[in-house]
């Protein structure tokens, strides 16, 4: 494909992050911003793939759409009378909160603007990326990765825990 | 065209006549057309058939010779239809449910190899992209369900939902089981490893002893995810009515049911290419009599994948006249205390077959 159209389509997908992102915040309807939330996961794994970072990309699918996602909507759904609430969207803290965009924004542009351009890798990459991450998660990282990984194992048997704990509590049914 | 490896899709891909890209338009097509024409053959009719004759009927019969233009009058009956939309229904959810569905389906497709010269994308993060991309038909059931308004509707997508999100623990697991003998996740690759002269003998579920754990382990989860019996709680007839589409008819549950058989395929073809070896002959070379070499080749690669594909499809109908539906706490039992702990068992003992052994 010609670089024209890798452009178009970049800016297709990120038209789709930005517009279904401010869905997810504008949106008075609880079950429509989580809905909403599908695309904009969607269009950042599309900008990682652009990205090169393919297997990064699935990993956003696999995490954010089918455990994160799923969860809000789980949640959503089992919660009483969430259609009945309207969500408040309105602008509130006018003042304080255009102070903390235009400040914002000028850290962003201003780091923007004062490092001179990207800094591309002097190595080129070889071969397949998901090797590399293999290779690098058991050999230099291992120790974060380990570590994720208990706090991942106390998390669960928390959950179980706590799943248990109210099950004992109703004996007698 | 030659026959070297993704001749065919590398051919199409650069196939844009006055700089119109519509070789990848063709090549996002072909699994379309694939999955419209076999879902409605092999899929409706086929399942009619086998599901009569195991039961000792003879299925449709009226229309064309055999009942073999069903199907067809059925589209032609569903496409005519009003399409219905209930008033208290949440219009946009109700209407694009479906569609996330079929979608969710339709993108595994891309990294399926359906011949050595075809496969949508050669993604070197094939396997795991196919594992992954199931998540988003659990978003399309459940705004189906939720969008419905209706109990059963969203009981049938709640309870779908927490059985894909739990069965996916198990498959993810056992597919890494082949991943690690193969040592990719390249779906092209694990295909070509599998590749020889004797066949079937080269085929992963042969090639080491305790590969037909996760391999059994898969095939069980894959029933599950694709909500078939006797996992099909979530549409249970007697219970739930239909389930997440009790709400639907015309266009919109023909919609649905083209997802249903378009997952049916995917996981059967993800299970033959993990551990029958996709589109691989599996006939031995036997001396002069090259059997193996005569059945290979990009048109019998595509042969022999589908036919794979559909075995696996054929035993999924066979399970499902067969077996009556499991309870919610038993289908939950089979998931957390018999597949995870067989899946994890299997895992370990794989690595252990893949380090020391050969």
């Amino acid at each position: 494909m010609s670089n024209q159209a890798y452009t178009i389509i970049f800016y297709l997908f990120a038209a789709i992050t930005v517009f279904s992102a401010a869905f997810v915040v504008f949106s008075r309807n609880v079950i429509y911003s989580a809905f909403s939330l599908l695309f904009t996961f969607f269009g950042a794994a599309a900008i990682y793939v652009f990205l090169s970072a393919d297997f990064i990309a699935v990993t956003q699918v696999v995490v954010y759409v089918g455990g994160i996602l799923v969860l809000l909507l789980f949640g959503v759904m089992f919660t009483n009378s969430i259609m009945q609430t309207d969500l408040k969207t309105d602008v509130l803290n006018m003042v304080p909160g255009t102070i903390l965009l235009v400040a914002t924004l000028t850290g962003i542009l201003y780091t923007f603007y004062s490092t001179h351009s990207w800094m591309p890798s002097t190595k080129q990459l070889q071969g397949s990326i998901v090797e590399r991450i293999g290779f690098e998660t058991m050999s230099g990282f291992v120790l974060p990765f380990e570590m994720a990984s208990i706090v991942l194992l106390v998390a669960l048997l928390g959950a179980a825990f706590l799943a248990r704990f109210e099950k004992q509590g109703n004996k007698e049914q | 065209m030659g026959s070297s490896i993704n001749a065919w899709s590398d051919w199409m891909t650069g196939f844009n006549p006055m700089g119109i890209p519509l070789g990848l338009i063709i090549l996002a097509a072909i699994p379309l057309v694939f999955i419209a024409v076999y879902a409605l053959t092999y899929g409706v009719y086929g399942e009619r058939k086998i599901s009569a004759f195991m039961q000792d009927r003879l299925g449709p019969m009226e229309v064309g010779y055999w009942g073999i233009l069903q199907t067809l009058a059925d589209i032609l009956k569903l496409i005519q239809k009003e399409d219905v939309v209930p008033t208290s229904a949440d219009k946009f959810l109700f209407v694009i449910g479906p569609g996330i569905l079929f979608v969710g389906s339709f993108l595994a497709f891309a990294v399926l190899p359906f011949s050595p010269a075809f496969i949508g994308a050669n993604l070197n993060v094939g396997l795991f992209y196919a594992i992954g991309i199931v998540s988003i038909e659990v978003v399309g059931i459940l705004a189906a369900g939720w969008g419905s308004n209706n109990k059963w509707s969203l009981y049938g997508a709640v309870r779908s939902v927490a059985q894909i999100v739990s069965y996916e623990i198990p498959a993810a697991i056992a597919l890494l089981c082949g991943a690690m003998m193969a040592g990719t996740l390249d779906m092209q690759k694990i295909t070509m490893l599998q590749s020889g002269d004797f066949g079937f003998a080269h085929f992963y579920l042969f090639q080491s002893p305790i590969a037909w754990l996760p391999f059994l382990i898969y095939f069980i989860a894959s029933l599950a995810e694709v909500n078939r019996a006797p996992f099909d709680i979530p549409e249970a007839e007697s219970e739930l009515v239909a389930g997440y589409f009790t709400e639907y008819s015309g266009m919109k549950f023909a919609v649905i049911f083209l997802a249903e058989y378009g997952s049916m395929f995917m996981v059967s073809a993800i299970i033959s290419i993990v551990f029958l070896g996709g589109w691989n002959s599996p006939l031995p070379n036997i001396g002069g009599l090259a059997l193996n070499t005569w059945t290979s080749g990009p048109s019998w690669g595509a042969f022999w994948i589908i036919m794979k594909g559909f075995f696996f499809i054929f035993v999924q109908m066979w399970l499902r006249w067969t077996l009556p539906r499991l309870r919610v706490d038993q289908l939950m039992y089979l998931c957390w205390k018999v597949l995870t702990p067989f899946a994890f068992v299997s895992f370990v003992l794989t690595a252990i077959w893949v380090i020391y052994v050969p």
